[in-house]
């Protein structure tokens, strides 16, 4: 670890800021010329020397002319960046080995545009956008995800090189991210339905197809059968009742860790539920997932999906 | 590696580029040859094809080939890869080439830059106002590539909105730059041989038709500013180079007449003096045209026998000179012998008709004077006419032009006086420069031009010393009294400048030759020396570079700063509503109501209606109006309703207790 990677942590001791919206002052925007402006500057002296030697009087004009440009693009480039306002949004959970894309909303207060702003994490791959005057901007930052859990995908590089390309200017905005990443999931055949099924709560009789009636809600009911009509009709003195339907013909399915070969890692065998959840969930009918000290009762469904899925992307958290 | 990584170009940014090549490129194909002008251009519409169709660039080795033709070519036209002028064909020709291999933006930015460079290339061949101003144009165009380049799509006009105001905004930085960047007198390597190039002036030698040429050309050879007043024009004769030798075709200087003197040329003033500074258009020759005679010299120049004022070196630029003159003056009462006897040499042969005429003259005449007094006569009474085109003269030309043709110019009774004055035995030599000049009544500068070019003559008598003859004088005395343009016949030909009847025209051509003048004083001629002038103007009484770069940095440290605080100070723009509420609060304010910073609007109006009851309705209606427009969806008949309120406020002089 050299003095410079010590050093790191102190010079850039911003940390995960915790007030949104982040501000970008000017004692975080950070300003240095470009490859292509030590090129524009090295024409310049190349420049100068010619108009010297020939005594141009309009030569020395455009040589200054340009260096005053150059110096007034860098304040261009430092204004692209100061006051920008930057707040966190949403990220999607994805499965490990995909790339997680985190929103992040950009808002201008200035009454002049912002063009061409770089965001990107590290060294990954950068999106470009602009914001409007005083407008607002979202954008999604791509990071890998290569592990299942919970992804932080660090501080962001926000830079820009408007309006010439000699300065970049450069910030590192660090708000709270955090994205679900998912095992990824291998494709393998569903266990049969019931071979591992406890005893215990049934649900077997039930199904979607007709309704039979209404009953009081039970905390593993899911939240797609609650009779919301009922509910909405006298919302302050009834309960929250569920629908009841008969006639499910499909039986229950448990998607159980004992049912994954021990012998394999447990990642493998978070993997091998991850596959079966979508398996289950694309073959339509209820199923629950069982972990060690955790259980899910079974549904189908997006909610129920997400659930199963989040619960494998968390085993093993904390 | 490096390349990879720089971003690929956006094909949005193509067409600015290639607009910046051609304005950067086009105006050189006045001087370039023509095939490489069409091969450019060529070059430069196949890219706009490609953009068009969307095509795939050519291969490389295609490209290094039809590289290496142009060079070659380009080679074989100038004879050398090294001058000047074939330096400038290079850039334009790789100006031309390098769109063709640009695939990243790195590519563009280099384009860029050399374009920055090929605009420098102009000013080896026009510094005028209208290339200034062409300069600040693709300037702005370049800049605007650069934009787009960095900057994404936008629209084009917000892209040379935002190129315009970065070239306004960085302007009087430049100006700081331009006047206070210490100066270095050039050149500091040597120069190509071509670099004076196309230069025009006198010259050293004068056989018939080389003064009409430059008679016909309208071009400001020098400006005057006299200090005080002007001297008559009658006595405007600048001196160039003094012509001693002659062949009987060609007069010219003699090849000892840039050696400085044995001994110093000793002339007096009998009337008025005069001090003027003049400004030369560059001629590529030494000698500085003082008015006749120079009595006090600017540093560095030298007086030859001959009493030419000149220059160490010919001169390449333009340069301001400061002179003292006396136009009546004696000059060497005691004059060398070998000098005297140059002045009385003749070919022995030619023109036996002017001799056998000069010396009845001298039998009948006594003193030298007479003699000169009686050639004028000759030329007054003998129907001799002033015409810029002479019939062509024979051998023995000063016989054939006394007594046959007696159609000529300047140069041709110049020539024939002094041949008859030589021939009778009294040293005369002709003296070539420029007579008259032409007052800008707009800056008070004395314009010479190219047109005001004269030959005369000179006589030396014993006790008098050198004397001014003009033979063109007794011919046509409207030449030296109101110029050229007076003397002429309409048919002959003049360069329009000179020659112009209406007055608006005339008057039009002073403010842009005044506007001109300015330009060559103060932005081209700004050299070391102006600039010392300037700053001790300004105080700096003793300027040396170390305390001129602190005001430089200082100076630039200040233009910055107002920039960036223009650019970076941003108040949130407010909306409507808040500037309506905002209008209402001061309003309230000169009631003894002042809102404090952290008050709600209906705290507020909570809070005036305790003190203040009568306004609790009115406080209440704005307050509710406003805290709906800013927090709500109000609607602008809300807007309306709030300004309203501001107008039924009672004004401040009737406060309500």
């Amino acid at each position: 670890m050299s003095i410079v990677d010590r050093l790191k942590p102190w010079l850039l001791r911003f940390g995960v800021d915790q007030e949104l919206p982040i501000v970008l002052t000017q004692r975080r925007i950070f300003i240095m010329p470009t490859a292509s402006g030590l090129l524009f500057a090295i024409v310049l002296v190349v420049m100068l020397l010619g108009a010297i030697n020939y005594d141009l009087a309009l030569g020395h004009a455009l040589v200054f002319l340009l260096a005053a440009i150059g110096l007034v693009a860098m304040i261009h480039t430092f204004r692209n960046l100061l006051a920008l306002r930057v707040t966190p949004g949403r990220a999607e959970p994805v499965f490990a080995g995909e790339l997680a894309r985190f929103t992040v909303h950009l808002e201008n207060t200035h009454r002049q545009a912002r063009c061409a702003l770089e965001l990107a994490f590290g060294k990954n791959e950068t999106v470009s956008i602009n914001v409007a005057a005083e407008g607002r901007a979202s954008v999604g930052i791509a990071c890998p995800a290569p592990r299942r859990g919970r992804l932080d995908p660090g501080r962001i590089t926000l830079s820009t090189r408007y309006p010439l390309g000699f300065f970049r200017a450069w910030s590192y905005p660090h708000p709270p991210l955090s994205c679900l990443v998912y095992p990824q999931p291998i494709v393998s055949p569903l266990p049969p339905p019931g071979a591992a099924a406890h005893d215990g709560q049934r649900y077997g009789e039930q199904g979607e197809e007709d309704f039979t009636g209404l009953r009081l809600r039970q905390p593993s009911d899911s939240p797609r059968h609650i009779a919301w009509k009922a509910v909405a009709r006298d919302i302050d003195h009834r309960p929250l009742l569920v629908k009841e339907f008969a006639g499910g013909a499909a039986p229950e399915l448990w998607l159980d860790w004992s049912a994954t070969p021990a012998d394999s890692g447990i990642e493998m065998r978070l993997s091998l539920l991850a596959g079966w959840v979508l398996a289950a969930e694309q073959g339509g009918a209820p199923y629950g997932l069982r972990l060690p000290g955790l259980a899910l009762a079974p549904d189908h469904g997006d909610a129920q999906r997400d659930a199963c899925l989040e619960a494998l992307a968390l085993y093993g958290a904390q | 590696m490096a390349r990879s990584k720089s971003a690929p170009l956006e094909p949005g940014a193509i067409p600015w580029l290639l607009a910046a090549a051609l304005a950067t490129a086009a105006p050189h194909a006045a001087h370039l040859p023509l095939w490489l002008s069409l091969s450019v251009g060529a070059a430069l519409l196949w890219r706009a094809w490609l953009w068009r169709t969307d095509s795939p660039l050519p291969p490389r080795a295609l490209l290094a080939v039809v590289a290496l033709t142009g060079v070659a070519a380009i080679g074989w036209q100038f004879r050398t890869l090294l001058g000047r002028d074939c330096g400038v064909a290079l850039i334009v020709f790789f100006m031309a080439m390098k769109p063709l291999e640009m695939r990243t933006r790195r590519d563009s930015t280099a384009l860029v830059m050399l374009g920055f460079f090929l605009l420098l290339t102009h000013y080896f061949y026009s510094q005028s106002i209208v290339t200034g101003l062409w300069l600040l144009a693709a300037t702005t165009l370049l800049v605007a590539a650069l934009i787009r380049l960095h900057g994404g799509g936008q629209p084009a006009r917000v892209i040379v909105r935002d190129a315009a105001l970065l070239l306004a905004q960085s302007l009087p930085l430049m100006l700081i730059l331009f006047l206070l960047f210490p100066r270095v007198a050039g050149p500091l390597w040597g120069l190509p041989q071509d670099a004076h190039a196309g230069l025009s002036g006198l010259s050293d030698r004068m056989s018939p038709g080389s003064l009409n040429r430059l008679i016909e050309s309208g071009s400001i050879a020098f400006r005057v500013e006299f200090a005080g007043e002007l001297p008559p024009q009658t006595s405007l004769y600048w001196r160039g180079p003094v012509l001693d030798d002659y062949d009987g075709l060609t007069w010219s200087v003699p090849p000892s007449g840039a050696r400085p003197p044995a001994t110093a040329p000793l002339i007096e003033s009998r009337g008025k003096n005069y001090r003027y500074v003049s400004t030369l258009e560059a001629n590529n020759q030494r000698w500085l045209l003082a008015l006749d005679l120079p009595l006090e010299r600017p540093a560095g120049s030298m007086l030859a026998r001959r009493f030419e004022t000149l220059a160490r070196e010919p001169l390449r630029t333009r340069a301001r000179f400061a002179f003292s003159s006396a136009p009546d003056f004696i000059a060497n009462r005691d004059e060398d012998p070998a000098l005297l006897l140059q002045s009385l040499r003749l070919p022995a042969q030619l023109n036996p008709r002017s001799r056998k005429l000069a010396q009845s003259w001298r039998a009948q005449f006594a003193s030298p004077q007479q003699i000169s007094d009686q050639a004028l006569r000759f030329f007054a009474h003998n129907d001799f006419i002033y015409t810029l085109r002479p019939p062509l003269l024979g051998q023995n030309a000063v016989d054939d032009f006394l007594f046959a043709t007696r159609r000529g110019f300047c140069e041709h009774y110049a020539s024939a006086y002094v041949v008859l004055m030589r021939a009778a035995g009294v040293p005369a030599r002709v003296v070539t420069g420029y007579q008259g000049g032409e007052l800008n009544p707009v800056d008070g500068y004395l314009t010479v031009r190219q047109s005001d070019a004269h030959a005369w003559a000179e006589i030396w008598i014993a006790g008098r010393g050198w004397q001014r003859v003009d033979p063109t004088a007794s011919v046509a005395p409207s030449r030296i009294e109101r110029g050229i343009d007076a003397a002429l016949p309409a048919s002959d030909p003049l360069p329009a400048l000179v020659r112009i009847d209406s007055d608006w025209l005339r008057e039009l051509r002073n403010h842009y030759e005044a506007a001109n003048n300015r330009w060559n004083q103060w932005v081209l001629g700004y050299n070391p020396q102006r600039q010392r002038e300037l700053l001790s103007r300004l105080g700096f009484t003793d300027p040396d570079w170390r305390n001129m770069s602190a005001a430089l940095a200082t100076l630039c440290a200040i233009a910055l700063t107002i920039v960036a605080i223009a650019t970076l100070r941003q108040r949130q723009r407010a909306t409507p509503a808040q500037r309506a509420w905002r209008r209402f609060c001061t309003r309230l304010k000169k009631q003894g109501m002042a809102r404090e910073d952290w008050e709600g609007p209906l705290a507020f109006a909570a809070r005036v209606a305790r003190e203040k009851p009568p306004l609790a309705t009115i406080c209440f209606k704005a307050a509710s109006l406003f805290a709906q427009l800013h927090y709500g969806t109000g609607t602008p008949a809300q807007l309306q309703e709030l300004k309203d309120c501001t107008r039924r406020l009672p004004s401040s002089w009737r406060k309500i207790r």
